[in-house]
């Protein structure tokens, strides 16, 4: 479905239409340095800065009353700075609910899905670029197939079969179903990447007379370093914030993770805006902490997932 | 080295786990879906087969319709919204300084999860202490709406965090297919005269058109099978007012245990989703294949 896109810019004969050209390049030249240009120019920078200021505003707000407490929420100004800030907020919810362990599930199966994911969408995708078989196109119309399809249309299913396997409210059930919905996207990222990726490399070491085992472990897998992380990172966020099937699967605490758990947890402190706050910030702190050190990956990936494939 | 690259047993060694997962997880239960729809079940006991009486049922629900409803509304809402997008993109892949920057922090609420998100705003939406009506009184409206308690504002106060949410995905997109469009060319339309307004509209535009068609595509099965933020801030509430299809099917089956009348939406909803891409691409098919 994507790919007429990548094929997109080929150069070819500019459009022409010689339009009085003197005269227009004067007045181009003269609206370029004019009054109504750098009107213009200015209302460009507000229109894109009301743009962010609107998608940045609401975590100022968030960040600001994590530090307040209730009294300070209601009768100060919503943008006042709290003179005393309740650092407090962020100890008492981390030692108090379940938050650490939320945290550390979250941690193990977004680690564990993301390197599952991105090794078996490895294999795939070096079979389906590197070796010759003829049910390749078919198994990477099926991958991509996948990705239309709405998890509320598997989810009964899934429940069921989980359960009768013992699978509900473990953690295996979670790691399975993440790897299983993030594959195509992952193929998708690192389809393109095997297409330009040079092949004399593989093709020298098959000549020498080395394994395909170790062809794709020692020669592929390092060479495509660079696009793993970049569906690396992508997988993460997704199962960092995944939140359905957590809440549909896992039902004791223990195995929760933190989109759930502080669902949960936020029931309980409905009243005190500055421990839902805290809790909030402890959430998305990773991601933006990921997000402040790779953002070109993600901005790669996000491209690469959505508009290359 | 063709025979190396041909054999059948490391091919199915490298395809067979994903494609195990695949099938298994995604394939295989949208199949059984369909099946369990055509079952009297409540999740735990046996199931009784009851021919197409859920399906029936589904044509008829009243709620469900108003649901459905709510969702292409959502569709509607995104797709328009994807103009906007686009303007601001091609501003931005202009010659304007600190795009890079901008394009980030655009792209910032798309990577938090739902839950945060539907927590924030919903805080942000509180009638009394919620920073809206804070603004809103401190200019000098004395009853601001309830906006999430309030049925004729609950569904459309819940569409603004999900544009929030998903604004930057799609300038994203877009910034990044205008910056593909080789300098040359906008280069030799300005050099004939051609104003920015001209460029944008008869150049950049029909040159990005299969990204535009993707992002339609996205933007109308992403609506139709949204769920996240509605889930959470109001669960369909109040009284059915913001309800969608997928908050509908889940409340069916988790909340009510009429696992087989849930299934029946969930296929339906597969179907919806799966017509729809080809209606749309069918709708928006290139007649001819653009050269430049």
């Amino acid at each position: 479905m994507r790919k007429e896109i990548v094929e997109n810019h080929e150069p070819a004969a500019p459009p022409t239409q010689p339009v009085k050209k003197k005269q227009v390049r004067k007045n181009e030249v003269r609206s370029s340095n004019g009054f109504g240009y750098k009107i213009g120019l200015a209302l460009i920078y507000l229109l894109l800065g009301v743009v962010a200021v609107f998608q940045i505003f609401p975590l100022v707000w968030l960040f600001l009353f994590s530090l307040k407490n209730n009294q300070e929420v209601f009768e100060l100004s919503p943008f006042a700075i709290p003179t005393n800030p309740k650092w407090e907020n962020y100890v008492n919810v981390w030692t108090e609910g379940n938050i650490s362990q939320y945290f550390l599930n979250s941690v193990l199966y977004t680690a564990s899905s993301v390197i599952l994911t991105v090794i078996l969408a490895s294999m795939v995708t070096f079979a389906i670029t590197r070796m010759k078989w003829r049910l390749s196109s078919l198994v990477l119309g099926l991958f991509m197939v996948g990705l239309m399809i709405p998890i509320h249309s598997t989810l009964i299913p899934l429940f069921s079969t989980f359960s009768s396997l013992g699978l509900i409210d473990h953690p295996l059930s979670l790691i399975l179903t993440y790897t299983a919905f993030n594959l195509p996207i992952t193929i998708m990222i690192l389809f393109g990447f095997y297409q330009v990726l040079p092949r004399e490399v593989e093709e020298a070491a098959i000549m020498d007379g080395a394994s395909i085992h170790r062809i794709f472990f020692q020669v592929t897998l390092p060479m495509t370093a660079p696009v793993m992380a970049t569906a690396a990172i992508i997988n993460m966020i997704y199962n960092w914030n995944e939140f359905v099937f957590v809440n549909t699967f896992i039902s004791s605490d223990n195995f929760k993770t933190l989109t759930v758990g502080i669902q949960n947890f936020i029931g309980q402190y409905m009243t005190d805006w500055g421990a839902i706050g805290a809790t909030l910030m402890i959430s998305i702190i990773p991601i933006l902490l990921a997000f402040l050190f790779l953002s070109n990956r993600i901005v790669e990936g996000i491209s690469a997932g959505s508009v290359k494939g | 080295m063709d025979k190396a690259m041909s054999n059948k047993g490391v091919i199915m060694l490298y395809i067979f786990p994903a494609l195990f997962l695949l099938l298994a997880l995604i394939y295989i239960p949208i199949v059984q879906t369909g099946y369990f729809g055509l079952m009297k079940w409540n999740g735990m006991g046996s199931k009784e087969f009851i021919g197409l009486t859920n399906y029936s049922r589904l044509v008829q629900d009243s709620l469900f319709w108003s649901s459905a409803y709510h969702s292409f509304l959502l569709a509607l809402f995104s797709v328009l919204s994807l103009v906007g997008y686009l303007m601001i993109s091609v501003v931005l892949a202009g010659k304007i300084k600190g795009a890079d920057i901008l394009r980030k922090i655009y792209l910032i609420p798309m990577l938090l999860a739902s839950v945060a998100i539907a927590q924030l705003w919903m805080k942000i939406y509180h009638p009394t202490n919620g920073i809206l009506n804070s603004m809103l009184m401190s200019i000098g409206i004395e009853e601001p709406p309830m906006w999430l308690a309030d049925p004729n504002l609950a569904l459309f106060a819940i569409f603004i965090p999900i544009i929030w949410q998903y604004a930057g995905f799609y300038i994203l997109i877009y910034y990044a297919a205008l910056k593909n469009i080789p300098e040359s060319l906008i280069e030799a339309a300005r050099i004939d005269g051609a104003t920015a307004w001209d460029i944008a509209w008869k150049i950049k535009i029909p040159l990005i058109m299969n990204v535009i068609k993707v992002t339609i595509v996205l933007a109308v099965v992403g609506s139709l099978k949204y769920f996240d933020l509605i889930y959470i801030m109001t669960n369909g509430g109040p009284n059915g007012a913001s309800e969608v299809m997928a908050s509908y099917m889940y409340g069916h089956a988790f909340r009510g245990f009429d696992f087989g009348y849930a299934s029946a939406i969930g296929f339906f909803l597969l179907v919806i989703c799966l017509v729809i891409t080809w209606i749309i691409r069918k709708a928006t098919a290139v007649k001819e294949e653009i050269q430049y």
